[in-house]
């Protein structure tokens, strides 16, 4: 092939490249479009509004007593899930890491292998009948704890994987002095195992605070649902979606997990993290 | 022992059970209201008989097939890598601008990324229809499936593209090289260098986001599983036969179907996981 011609191969392959990008760009950035202009929309509806400022949906959604107490329940749920997760699944992992018991990595892969299998999705009738039958429907502790099993294997496996790197002579010597195992575990191990425990932490509130259909089927109560499922009664009486209040809901129940992100992505380098999904 | 009870129990109550309970249930013909909620009946495998002679489920079984082929094992997968393999070389803005708008996709909570597919094929004011021309479209009414595809793949690409980032980090670019020293085309690099080097992290790809997408409950909130259960999915059709219609055992026999499915993926896995570290 002649210089000329292999050249304008190159020139048509850089062209078609720029097309892919701008042509993925556009699909991946065309919906966010919305969720940036229309909080700031005189008349908010879901055509993307022509270039206009006003704060005012901003105000209708602090007057709305459901839209603000939404994000609290949110915030408990997904606090609630982080601090019993990070717990559970610290010592857990710490016993586990420690102890050597024959088919002990057995018991943790299988562990790992059920939470991939019973989710959400594929338990939601047993667990809606369990706490429907036991009067749990409407308890939030209830649905804490629902919330927690599911991530704890998967926080376990993680987790293990960094106690196993705390090194045994800081707890012996602790030990000489006469620590009890939870005081080696809380003054030890947990402030090296720190960064493990903070990822587990952030993980577990972002899948919490995400969390649309375990809530949805337990949490009836609209004072007590999270943001993510009161976000289906901002409808008017006559069906029609109360786009102020959608609109800048949307936009500050987003800005918590863009900033978990940012944080961690800052932190810790946004590296890929194995089978962590945010 | 102390420390690995309570993490034991929660996985006992929330996983284990549910998993085994779905079992008993699913030969029982039991519902939430009416005479078969007081006393339940035994119908041994009537419920399986049911589901396949059921139009509704078959229906349900193939549109799941597509959904997770097209969106998961073709859609994410394929445009990830090639995203993971264009940004490689491209100027770092590009690289920056592209990955910030594919992870945004991917870290929004559930329900706002909803309502902003709403707004974007809004028959009305939709952005798409302003675009393309075309007012009036109902998309999600003329095209369900093609809906919850395009929109799972919006969705979920980004893992698929950091996970191909990672391992095409690992290809020696001194490979590549020789390949196009000796005049190979992208697709013979890509047979012959790059896919022997990536094959395990393709499996583990497709294998996670298949499990995802099989128990992905966002189709429901974008169609609701219509119009006329053209885009029901199983994870909404047991929503809509257990906890909508109230029959629990006929539910939990679907659901029993889905935990083995979720399970052949799963040990897939594990076996997987295990040989590449073993």
């Amino acid at each position: 092939m002649s210089a000329p011609a292999v050249l304008a191969r190159r020139a048509m392959a850089r062209v078609g490249l720029y097309v892919f990008v701008g042509l993925v760009l556009v699909f991946f950035a065309l919906p966010l479009v919305w969720l940036v202009t229309t909080p700031f929309a005189r008349t908010p509806s879901y055509r993307v509004p022509a270039p206009s400022f006003t704060l005012h949906n901003f105000r209708i959604l602090w007057d709305n007593p459901y839209a603000v107490r939404s994000i609290g329940n949110s915030l408990v749920l997904a606090g609630g899930t982080a601090v019993l997760a990070v717990v559970f699944a610290g010592t857990a992992a710490y016993a586990l890491s420690r102890v050597r018991l024959p088919g002990r990595d057995a018991v943790l892969y299988a562990v790992l292998l059920l939470s991939s299998i019973v989710t959400g999705t594929a338990a939601m009738v047993p667990i809606f009948l369990m706490l429907f039958q036991l009067d749990l429907i409407d308890n939030r502790l209830a649905l804490v704890l629902v919330l927690t099993g599911g991530l704890l294997p998967s926080a376990m496996f993680i987790l293990k994987d960094f106690m196993d790197t705390v090194p045994r002579s800081y707890e012996e010597s602790a030990r000489v002095f006469g620590a009890s195992p939870f005081q080696i575990l809380r003054h030890v191990v947990a402030p090296v195992v720190r960064p493990g425990l903070a990822t587990i932490a952030v993980w577990a509130v972002v899948q919490v605070w995400g969390n649309f259909l375990l809530p949805y089927i337990l949490l009836h109560d609209p004072a007590k649902q999270p943001a993510a499922v009161i976000m289906y009664t901002f409808y008017d009486e006559g069906g029609q979606p109360n786009f102020a209040l959608i609109s800048t809901f949307s936009l500050l129940y987003s800005v918590p997990v863009v900033l978990c992100y940012l944080v961690v992505n800052r932190r810790y380098g946004f590296r890929f993290q194995g089978g962590i999904k945010g | 022992m102390l420390f690995v009870a309570p993490a034991l129990a929660l996985i006992a109550a929330f996983l284990v059970f549910p998993a085994l309970w779905t079992l008993y249930l699913g030969v029982l013909k039991y519902d939430l209201a009416g005479s078969n909620a007081a006393a339940p009946q035994f119908v041994g495998l009537g419920n399986y008989r049911d589901a396949l002679t059921d139009p509704r489920f078959a229906n349900s079984l193939l549109l799941t097939v597509a959904f997770v082929g097209l969106s998961a094992v073709l859609g994410q997968n394929v445009l990830g890598f090639l995203l993971a393999a264009v940004l490689r070389d491209a100027a770092s803005w590009v690289r920056g601008v592209v990955n910030a708008v594919v992870l945004l996709a991917w870290i929004l909570p559930g329900t706002v990324v909803v309502f902003l597919w709403q707004a974007l094929l809004d028959r009305g004011g939709g952005t798409l229809n302003a675009l393309l021309g075309t007012p009036g479209a109902a998309w999600t009414l003329d095209h369900p499936l093609a809906t919850i595809v395009a929109f799972n793949i919006w969705r979920g690409t980004a893992f698929s593209m950091l996970l191909y980032s990672a391992a095409l980090g690992a290809v020696p670019r001194s490979q590549l090289e020789t390949a196009r020293t000796y005049g190979a085309g992208p697709l013979r690099t890509l047979r012959d260098v790059v896919l022997p080097h990536i094959r395990g992290h393709v499996l583990t790809n497709t294998l996670l986001i298949t499990l995802w997408t099989f128990n992905d409950f966002a189709p429901y909130m974008l169609t609701g599983g219509g119009p006329d259960h053209r885009s029901e999915t199983l994870p909404v059709y047991v929503y809509r036969t257990s906890i909508e219609g109230g029959a629990l055992g006929y539910g939990s026999a679907i659901s029993l179907i889905m935990l083995i499915v979720n399970l052949a993926i799963a040990l897939f896995y594990l076996r997987l996981l295990r040989r590449r570290s073993a």
